[in-house]
Formats: C-alpha cells, structure tokens, sequence
C-alpha cells in the first residue's frame, strides 16, 4: 500500500521542470535503434569481463534461458498475458509472447563462469572474459 | 513478439510531473488497463523501481504514478551497445468518475506496478432481479 501524497504546487518547481524538458529535448543521450527487438539491451565494458543488461519486468528467471557459446549470447524466454483473455482492455501496450536476442559479443567469452541475476524486472548477465582475450598485464619493474 | 518498440516509447518525456525535483530523463512506463469485476486495473512496467521508490497520486480524477529508478553503473563505462536509457518512470492518467479514492491500492513485484482502482458503489453495474407474477 502507498501513501497517497500532494505536492504544493510552486514557480520555481514549474521553471525546473520547463528547464529540464528544454535540455531533454536538444540534448538528447544516444541509443542505438533496436527495431522493435525485445529486450532491449545495454552491454558494457568492466575491466576483465562483459555485462549485459535488460528490462524484463514480471519475468522470473525460469522464464529466459541464457545461452553462452565463444563470442555468441542469446537470451531467449516467453512472456506471457498476466490476465485471462475474457478480460476487458482499456489500454494494452505491455508485450507478452515469445522472444529471442542473439548477440555477437566482441570477445570470447568464458561460459562457464557466467552469471545471470535478476532483480526487480532487471536481468543483468556478468560475462568474464576468456583467458585468451585478457589482456595481459606487464609489469615494469623499475631498476 | 507483439511488442512496440520499448526505447523509442520510453525516450518520449512526459510533461504532466508537477512533482518533479530531480533531475535527469524521465521515462513513460508501458501500461495494462483493464477492467476486472469491481475494479479497474493497472498495470505498469518499472524495472528498477521498488516500493520505496513509488509514489502514487489521485486527485479530482487525476492518477499520477512516478517510480524512482537509481542510476545503475559506472556513469564513465565503456559502452559495447546502449540501447535503452534509465531513468524514472512518471505518467499520468485521466480517470473518469466512480473510483473509490480510499480504497485504491498497489503492489510492485518483479519490476511491474499493479494499482487496484476498486469503482465506487454508484459506478458498478447493478443486478436486478426480474420475478416473475
């Protein structure tokens, strides 16, 4: 349950918000178009591994099945209707159905030491590197 | 997969957040809105946003939900792909007359807001009893 709550209404609160909607609107962040793939997917750099990262809200892990093989990750799963098909829509803009992402990855991949959590409707994958793509460190001694 | 386009929904900046004190892009949560029984419900995705982190709204027919989502990683990553962006969730919606303010309620799970808008005694449909002489 969630308290109900009222704001005061006041100018300096409306200039801020007019402010923040003009810089939203000419600087916008950069997103690489998905064409209407599902999920959208945010893949990182983190020093000797990968992560990867998506919204799946109401799934659960037994939903998506996590297939790692050298540089390739697919995610794939089901969502589905959370409500019986008699029930009367007003709106309807969640998905559900089946859906598969595959992923080339730009290194190799240790499979073995994936991990996969998922936490309030964020999946996030953690994709360790294979030895072969580390980099190797050099260490300089001095004299 | 019957599914629109999620970045390109979630890049549409709504206005109507009155309450907004913080900074940063606001993202239009996808929405279920469906009748069931007695009461209107609501679906809404908020990945990211716990019950701590929702605030619920309902004045004179307005219905505002606005769900705090915390930034995730390094802001100075290296970005392999980057297709969406997070931040929070904030949509409002017109409801008509009949909703019964005080017994509205809501529970998050797993990412997804469900508001329970129970109709008012006057909005629900009636059955009458037709006897026979």
């Amino acid at each position: 349950m969630f308290a109900l709550q009222r704001f005061p209404f006041t100018p300096a609160l409306e200039l801020r918000r007019e402010m923040d909607r003009l810089l939203n609107t000419f600087l916008p962040e950069m997103f690489e178009p998905t064409g209407g793939a599902y999920p959208a997917l945010n893949v990182w750099e983190d020093g000797e591994r990968l992560v990867a990262e998506a919204e799946v809200p109401g799934l659960t892990l037994s939903d998506l099945e996590i297939l790692v093989r050298g540089n390739e990750l697919t995610i794939q799963g089901s969502r589905k209707a959370t409500n019986g098909e008699d029930a009367v829509y007003h709106r309807r803009e969640r998905g559900t159905g089946e859906f598969v992402r595959h992923l080339t990855l730009p290194t190799e991949i240790d499979a073995d030491k994936v991990e996969a959590t998922l936490k309030d409707g964020v999946l996030t994958i953690v994709l360790p590197k294979s030895e072969q793509a580390r980099a190797r460190r050099i260490t300089v001694k001095s004299d | 997969m019957n599914h629109e386009t999620q970045s390109e929904r979630k890049l549409t900046t709504t206005t109507a957040e009155p309450e907004r004190t913080r900074g940063g892009r606001t993202y239009v949560p996808a929405v279920d809105i469906l009748e069931q029984g007695d009461e209107l419900l609501l679906r809404a995705d908020v990945p990211g946003a716990r019950a701590d982190d929702i605030d619920i709204q309902y004045e004179r027919g307005t219905l505002t939900i606005a769900a705090r989502v915390a930034p995730r990683g390094d802001a100075n990553r290296t970005w392999v792909l980057r297709e969406y962006g997070v931040g929070d969730f904030v949509r409002t919606f017109q409801v008509g007359e009949g909703i019964d303010a005080q017994k509205i309620s809501a529970e998050v799970r797993d990412g997804v807001l469900t508001l329970h808008l129970p109709k008012a005694e006057s909005a629900r449909t009636r059955k009458i009893t037709v006897r026979g002489g």
